[in-house]
């Protein structure tokens, strides 16, 4: 008889119900499509923050020890180097997968068309099998992305070519295609960069020409590293004081999360005599920005589904009111409040659930556009989300219930049968 | 001597500065067919709200099978209705989009266990077995008014309580929900109808007239009851 009351109740009000669901569909579809770009939004803002360079540098820890003790920078300050064959060693960490790009410096001074300049020896590119047969492409240009430049970036095997940063080129009347002499040896201009920073008044050069340049075979001097990181808690924090700090579960937790610290530990177990240091403004800028942006999807969340439940109580009262007189005849034939309170919030929730489901389909679909629209992939589908959906379907629909409930509760049979 | 079912002692009913029922005593035996008349505003509807333990007096009590209901909380109120009391409306409340049946079953539903071939035998005893599948907008007045009897006496209730209700029924209408009443009083259903009509009054056992909330008179129609039903009923059911 229940089910029979309700499926009648459903037929008969159906455009009040189709005007419930589509309530809920917009909820729901809007909470699915936030949640799920929020949770597969981490992996995309980083990849995009990416842009603003590498958050990891890693240095000899001598050379580290001066910097951090004395703020002294570049070569002399320490004849203690990395070695070039560990560079690759860096995807091979536990977070090998979240490392996107990163490139091998070493700096050094050298004698351009007379006077003394910075160079920089790099990875421009660099294109490697790795050995579990990963294909990695990665170096320099990936790491910096901002540069405006004139000519062309230089290849991996460009060992006869260089660019120069733009205050340089024109402090020296250098232009692309130029010749330049450094140390002796020639080298053709092949573009001229512009960074904004302290690199427009250095040589750029490949690795093996600055080793040879600088008779550092081997020797990189520090390694700037790109990679995704999760943003800081109190975890993270604690164990970037000192990891020996954490209990064997906070470790574990710690370890197999990537923290910016977490992925500087494990740099520094297979880089020997390394020392990986975020980038703190960098790292925290992401923090920040990813926190921010999960923020405004959970307020966008929390918002829509005040304004479902807003307008689903709307709806839900007026068709109690509407149907008081039924209602008041169920109580008079015997119903206590709570069959009737029961009856209504079966229609309502079958309301909603038929509207949930739709919704959730459709709010997939609002995921992948935006995921296209904004971050040029798609958005992975978290199934968890199908359950916070549905807890947040029943909270609306029974938060949104509550003014009709209260009138049920109140409604007195003998003020809705006689009507006279 | 027959069994007292229900009775009002010194029942007051007040709202604000209004006394709609003052200081009544009345007692019904199981059986009887009482009618309560009387003029608009005159306390018959807040009497059968009390009796029909859809409100309760703001003093005196009202005794209903041997248990003062007034003071019981809503939640009981609804159970003593449920069991004892079937009622009939003048405007039929019949649920819209249920079937004649299903419109008896929702108050076995709410009584025990829906049974839908003694919802059936209720709509025969009515006379509306073939019309048990049909929707209230498909039946006339008086066929909604029957099945609403049918509704209030599925349960078996102690009284069946009446809210004017030939008042939207035509006159033939009206002589076969009177004959129907008759059947049942023969069968010991006790009888409470509140009326306008003189003519639906007069065939009741007894008849209390009510003024200003008060009984100003009771009146034995055990001499003319027989007569009076035999002219309004014409025994068409």
């Amino acid at each position: 008889m229940f089910l029979r009351m309700i499926t009648k109740t459903l037929i008969r009000q159906k455009s009040k119900m189709i005007m419930i669901a589509f309530t809920v569909v917009l909820g729901v579809s809007l909470s699915t499509a936030m949640m799920n770009v929020m949770l597969g939004v981490g992996d995309k803002v980083n990849r995009e923050l990416k842009v603003y360079g590498a958050n990891i540098t890693v240095r000899h820890k001598d050379a580290a020890l001066m910097s951090d003790l004395y703020g002294l920078e570049g070569q002399g300050v320490n004849d203690k180097f990395l070695r070039e064959d560990d560079v690759l060693k860096l995807k091979s960490i536990f977070w090998g997968f979240n490392i996107l790009d990163f490139a091998p410096i070493l700096e050094g001074r050298a004698n351009l068309n007379g006077s003394e300049v910075s160079i920089i020896g790099t990875w421009p590119e660099k294109h490697a099998t790795l050995p579990t047969g990963e294909e990695l492409h990665t170096g320099l240009k990936s790491l910096r992305t901002w540069w405006e430049i004139s000519g062309e970036w230089l290849n991996e095997d460009d060992n006869n070519s260089v660019m120069i940063g733009n205050l340089l080129a024109s402090q020296k009347n250098i232009h692309v295609n130029d010749t330049v002499t450094i140390d002796g040896k020639t080298f053709n201009v092949k573009g001229i960069f512009n960074d904004g920073g302290n690199d427009d008044s250095k040589v750029l050069m490949t690795l093996p020409s600055a080793q040879k340049l600088l008779n550092l075979n081997g020797r990189v001097s520090d390694i700037e590293v790109s990679a995704l990181t999760t943003p800081d808690n109190d975890l993270a924090r604690k164990a970037a004081q000192d990891p020996r700090s954490l209990s064997p579960e906070e470790y574990e937790t710690w370890y197999c999360t990537a923290y910016v610290s977490a992925i500087c530990h494990q740099i520094q177990e297979v880089i020997e005599d390394g020392v990986a240091k975020p980038v703190r403004q960098v790292a925290e800028s992401e923090g920040t920005i990813l926190n921010k942006t999960t923020l405004l999807m959970i307020l966008i969340t929390i918002l829509s589904s005040i304004g479902s439940a807003l307008a689903i109580s709307n709806l839900i009262t007026a068709s109690v009111i509407e149907r008081s007189q039924e209602l008041g005849l169920l109580k008079a034939l015997g119903a206590y409040n709570w069959q009737i309170v029961l009856l209504v919030l079966a229609e309502v929730m079958i309301t909603g659930i038929a509207g949930g489901v739709v919704g959730y389909f459709m709010g997939i679909g609002f995921a992948q556009i935006i995921g296209q629209t904004v971050f040029g992939s798609y958005i992975e589908i978290a199934r968890m989300v199908i359950l916070i959906v549905a807890v947040i379907l029943f909270l609306v629909t029974l938060i949104g219930s509550i003014p009709a409930i209260r009138y049920l509760m109140a409604l007195k049979p003998t003020e809705v049968l006689h009507g006279k | 001597m027959p069994k007292t079912i229900l009775q009002l002692q010194n029942v007051s009913k007040i709202y604000g500065n209004l006394k709609a029922l003052a200081d009544i005593n009345l007692s019904v035996n199981a059986g009887d067919w009482l009618s309560i008349m009387g003029p608009s505003g005159s306390g018959k509807t807040t009497m059968i709200n009390i009796i029909g333990c859809m409100d309760t007096p703001s003093t005196g009590s009202v005794i209903l099978d041997g248990t003062d209901i007034s003071k019981e909380n809503a939640a009981n109120l609804t159970r003593i209705r449920r069991d004892k009391i079937g009622l009939i409306f003048q405007q039929f409340h019949l649920i819209s989009y249920l079937t004649a049946v299903e419109n008896v079953m929702v108050a076995q539903y709410y009584h025990s266990m829906p049974d839908e071939e003694e919802a059936l035998e209720a709509l025969a005893k009515v006379g509306l077995a073939d019309r048990a599948n049909h929707l209230p907008a498909q039946l006339s007045g008086g066929e909604q008014q029957r099945v609403c009897i049918a509704r209030a006496l599925i349960n078996s209730p102690q009284i069946l309580l009446g809210d004017e209700p030939t008042g939207n029924l035509d006159e033939e209408n009206e002589g076969i929900v009177v004959d129907i009443f008759r059947r049942l009083h023969e069968e010991g259903v006790t009888i409470i109808v509140v009326t306008h009509d003189p003519e639906v009054g007069d065939v009741a056992q007894r008849k209390i007239i009510l003024e200003h909330g008060r009984i100003v008179d009771d009146i034995d129609q055990s001499a003319t009851f027989g007569e009076a039903l035999r002219l309004k009923g014409k025994g068409r059911v």
